[in-house]
């Protein structure tokens, strides 16, 4: 592997983050870590679209007038993401209840937009597959955090396992509150970004 | 890159055209899945809160067809509560899309219904009848609004009306952990055996807020900390319950028992 081909998919994951680095995509950060489960397909669907998607993209990118670039991308980023419900629905119908709505707001998701825009217009099909895998799952890696995060004390569970007896199954442990509602995902993402810019000294802000 | 007018609509034709051709076909390839998800998932329902399947496992679609042979399909009229029977399984979604259709349906006048958000119901209701031996029951398919939602459901009687047997929500979007505990098999273990009409065929069963239980026999204890889903789901059962829901049905059904 050479240096390039690292920089693209290693630099998403961490230091450049789409969540924590361009705090894009948060949106849907909050509504769908209440459980693991959700966060795994929501990452799974949102990873498979960005890297079509990019892929897409970046093929046409020469053919595509300036004047419709955005509507383009959209249309493309539209398709992909109908395609990846409908196919949620036939085999993973479970989870594809769950998430309902969510899953066709993957199309205004900004990470999927703003890879297209500034990576998949300027450079070739197979780097920008790769760029955008890399996005989804660096945006995969902060859902799944949080959503462990968030089930383990909110619910008690994890994947539906149960971890500690919650109270109301007659058990000791009382739910976080916190973590259930959306501000919980809030405050998590906060403490990552936090975590982040203290360790990568570059990205703070001079006074 | 400067590309002229016609080139820029051609394109946008072109993009349109592949787009909606790709996600049209996908989509009526995994038609038929989808539709047996869905399908499967009613079945599931009915025979889970007729207490005919149990565990968390789904039943294959063999299965259910074999659990279903003790299950009737009914059509009822709202108003005279007379019955048809129905040759095939009906979804309940065939009720939920009657409510939308102004001529098919009428307009709901009661508390319960306001409070449920259930601004029509059906001219033409539909209800299981489970004949398995010792689960005999009817399942009636239920829906209303809690905080945020829909929450669409089943509600199983006993034969002669006298007990709730079980409820069951197959699809909603409260809030994971506090409205969502209606899916909790312990909250739901509540249900069965409640009192849902008194001898003058008048809805008693309701949930009452967490912690204010008097009567045990008919109320059924609120979730903490989701006293608006909790009051929903006492709205829904209780509209379903009355004049503009089965009470006509259940009227005529108890009357022609006491013949």
């Amino acid at each position: 592997m050479n240096k390039d081909t690292k920089e693209i998919l290693v630099g998403p994951l961490l230091l450049k983050n789409p969540i924590t680095y361009q705090v894009l995509g948060i949106c849907s950060a909050l509504a769908v870590t209440t459980q693991l489960k959700t966060a795994l397909v929501m990452s799974l669907a949102l990873t498979a679209v960005t890297t079509f998607s990019n892929l897409a993209i970046s093929l046409v990118r020469n053919r595509i007038p300036g004047s419709i670039r955005v509507i383009t991308q959209l249309a493309i980023i539209a398709a992909l993401v109908i395609a990846a419900d409908q196919v949620m629905q036939a085999y993973l119908f479970d989870v594809s209840k769950q998430l309902s709505v969510f899953v066709g707001l993957i199309i205004t998701n900004c990470i999927v937009m703003g890879r297209a825009e500034a990576y998949a217009m300027a450079n070739p099909p197979l780097k920008s597959a790769l760029d955008g895998f890399a996005n989804g799952a660096g945006y995969s890696l902060i859902l799944i955090s949080v959503a462990v995060v968030r089930e383990t004390f909110g619910s008690g569970k994890l994947l539906g396992y149960e971890l500690a007896p919650t109270v109301t199954n007659g058990g000791w442990y009382v739910p976080n509150g916190l973590m259930i509602l959306s501000p919980g995902a809030f405050f998590l993402i906060a403490i990552f970004i936090w975590v982040q810019r203290s360790i990568s000294k570059s990205m703070q802000e001079k006074e | 890159m400067n590309f002229s007018n016609k080139y820029i609509i051609g394109f946008a034709l072109v993009i349109c055209l592949v787009c909606s051709f790709a996600v049209s076909s996908l989509a009526v390839a995994l038609k038929p899945k989808q539709d047996a998800n869905r399908l499967l998932d009613q079945q599931e329902n009915i025979l889970r809160v007729a207490g005919l399947h149990q565990g968390s496992s789904h039943p294959t679609p063999e299965e259910a067809v074999r659990l279903f042979e003790s299950v009737t399909t009914w059509q009822v009229d709202r108003a005279t509560g007379a019955m048809t029977k129905l040759d095939a399984f009906a979804p309940a979604k065939q009720m939920i899309d009657a409510a939308k259709d102004p001529a098919a349906s009428a307009a709901t006048t009661s508390e319960a219904a306001r409070g449920a958000q259930i601004r029509r119901t059906p001219n033409q209701l539909l209800v299981y009848e489970v004949t398995a031996p010792g689960k005999e029951a009817w399942v009636l398919p239920i829906w209303g609004n809690g905080l945020w939602s829909t929450m669409y459901g089943f509600l199983a009687v006993a034969p002669d009306f006298s007990a709730i047997r079980g409820i069951t929500f197959y699809q909603h979007g409260e809030t994971p952990g506090l409205g969502g505990e209606i899916d909790n098999p312990t909250w739901r273990a509540q249900w069965p055996g409640k009192h849902l009409r008194d001898a003058d065929g008048k809805v008693v069963i309701e949930v009452v807020k967490n912690g204010n239980v008097r009567d045990a026999s008919r109320q059924v204890d609120g979730i903490s900390g989701s006293t608006i889903t909790s009051r929903g789901v006492s709205h829904t059962v209780r509209t379903w319950l009355g004049e503009e829901g089965y009470g006509a049905w259940m009227e005529s059904q108890v009357k022609e028992g006491k013949k």
